[in-house]
């Protein structure tokens, strides 16, 4: 298992293979969390612990699991270790836990998680499925983040709202003058939509200057393989 | 000129339209700015200059000929239409913010102009009034604020606004029957009201309608949409008045209060988001007059319009295909 495999799996779990921009997975998360930034972050990190994890743990027992049963086994898996994370939350980060709510013991049921474990850590060695499940939610958590950011920035005027459930006495940051009325619909429903459209909008745009740029400089053989 | 046949029609361009239904609009608009001061001229200059600078700006983005698509003065009826359902008194940065989401959200990252599934003005009324609740409620009354006072508003920072504004007459009428148990009766008794509607509005109401039917005489709408939207209205408001007098006004007092002329002649009749044939138009707009009543007297937004309109729009697709006239000579699919 060279370096350049896995670091292959990263950049594809982190940008090239990004699961909202580029799978359109788990949206319903995506688009439901994403109101702020540190309720984004964290049911992102959340979410790549768990596909992390599991995606090892199969990985390993992918030769033991009977292929006719192999979901219903791959669930036990996720839900025993969302279920350690769902109590963890409840311990130590409680008001967190209150604001994510459902959200964390939905992780089970993320078609994300499952997608990866089917269709990478069934078939691929433990370290890369960990690598691959660690990097997919990497993608997850910069998407989340920026989501987020952006909605409550635009929403509200400030980000780090909440950020006291995390670090006590912390005060959100204020980025927009405090006369700014806050754009609502960016934190309702609509906004999610309208804003993760538009990243995955941005992505495209990115890729396919980075496309053009590498035509015209064929010399460069990095640039030459990426396209 | 043609003095043998065949005597062809020049084709109507889209300019021309939009230029007739600009000029529909302006008995409306005239006695607006009478009756309310001039802050509704305000807000359709502001509207106006900040469509066309977005339109502008995302053709260039585009990578599109500018020129033709300035000149066909889509974008200012989109402003017009913006500039005439938002409070005269709203600050300049609410007019300009929804231009800027009308043009650029609902117009262009759909196609531009004949591809866009909604109206794009009333996707801008929709977005304002979710987020800015307070905002797009506070109407001025008749008379009530001088032009320095608008333009203060408009461009001013600080806003204590409750002292001066009034509800809109149908917020005034529901928040009344639901609050006081007051009659329909007594309540249109009441400063904010006029003959048959509200003070100022209904002379408003009326000048669109003018301006509706000089768009009909000229053939740019055709009949079905206003006589179906406005029919459907007077419907049920007869028949809910009649039934319950005390709870509900009467067909003459829905027809003329809100954005039901305008609604009915200039939003709901637009040629690309609305229904196109014939049958099409009539259960379109009957659709959008039901919804707008439920809103009225059932919701909580000042008038049901704007969202009857984006409803209608999602189902045009469907209606179009299933109101297909037969072509000419061939029988009707059974």
């Amino acid at each position: 298992m060279d370096l350049q495999h896995l670091r292959e799996i990263a950049r594809a779990g982190i940008w090239k293979n990004n699961t909202g921009l580029v799978q359109l997975l788990g949206l319903c998360p995506i688009l439901a969390v994403s109101t702020n930034l540190i309720n984004g972050v964290s049911l992102g990190i959340a979410t790549a612990v768990v596909m992390a994890i599991s995606g090892g743990v199969v990985a390993a027992l992918r030769n033991l699991i009977p292929y006719e049963i192999r979901i219903p086994v791959f669930i036990l898996i996720i839900a025993s270790l969302v279920t350690v994370l769902d109590l963890a939350f409840n311990a130590y980060l409680h008001s967190l836990y209150l604001v994510l709510g459902i959200f964390v013991p939905l992780i089970v049921t993320n078609c994300i998680v499952l997608a990866r474990v089917e269709a990478f850590a069934a078939k691929n060695g433990a370290l890369s499925s960990a690598v691959d499940g660690f990097a997919m939610g990497a993608g997850l958590v910069w998407l989340l983040a920026l989501l987020g950011g952006a909605r409550e920035l635009i929403g509200t005027g400030h980000i780090l709202n909440g950020i006291d459930m995390i670090i006590p006495g912390a005060e959100p940051l204020r980025i927009l003058p405090a006369d700014y009325p806050g754009f609502l619909v960016a934190i309702l429903p609509p906004g999610a939509f309208i804003a993760l459209a538009l990243l995955i909008a941005g992505k495209s745009w990115l890729d396919a200057r980075a496309a053009r740029k590498a035509a015209q400089s064929p010399k460069d053989p990095a640039a030459l393989a990426s396209t | 000129m043609s003095l043998n046949s065949p005597y062809l029609r020049k084709p109507t361009s889209v300019s021309r339209v939009m230029a007739e239904v600009l000029l529909a609009m302006a008995p409306g608009i005239a006695v607006y700015a009478w009756f309310f001061g001039a802050g509704i001229l305000v807000q359709l200059a502001l509207a106006t200059a900040a469509a066309l600078a977005f339109e502008a700006a995302f053709l260039h983005m585009r990578g599109r000929p500018i020129k033709p698509a300035l000149a066909d003065l889509s974008a200012v009826v989109t402003a017009w239409l913006i500039a005439l359902s938002f409070p005269s008194i709203g600050p300049w940065w609410l007019i300009v913010v929804a231009t800027g989401f009308a043009i650029i959200v609902a117009k262009h990252l759909y196609g531009g102009l004949g591809q866009n599934p909604f109206n794009p003005a009333m996707v801008a009324y929709a977005v304002m009034i979710v987020a800015f609740p307070a905002l797009m409620s506070q109407w001025p009354g008749a008379g009530q604020l001088d032009a320095s006072a608008q333009l203060e508003l408009i461009f001013g920072g600080a806003r204590d606004i409750d002292a001066i504004t009034a509800a809109t007459p149908l917020d005034a009428l529901r928040t009344g029957l639901r609050a006081e148990g007051a009659g329909v009766a007594s309540l249109l008794d009441g400063a904010a009201f006029g003959h048959i509607a509200a003070r100022g509005w209904e002379w408003v109401t009326a000048a669109f309608l003018l301006g509706g039917v000089y768009l009909l005489a000229r053939r740019i709408i055709t009949w079905h949409i206003p006589v179906a939207f406005l029919g459907t209205l007077a419907l049920l408001a007869t028949l809910a008045s009649l039934l319950a007098p005390q709870a509900y006004p009467g067909a003459l007092f829905s027809l003329f209060s809100g954005a039901a002329m305008l609604g009915a002649f200039f939003i709901l009749t637009d040629p690309v988001s609305g229904a196109t044939t014939p049958r099409g138009k009539l259960i379109y707009a009957a659709g959008a007059a039901l919804i707008t009543w439920i809103i009225r007297h059932f919701g909580a937004f000042p008038d049901g319009v704007a969202f009857a309109t984006l409803l209608m729009n999602l189902c045009v697709p469907l209606i179009d295909m299933k109101t297909q006239p037969a072509v000419f000579g061939h029988k009707k699919k059974g």
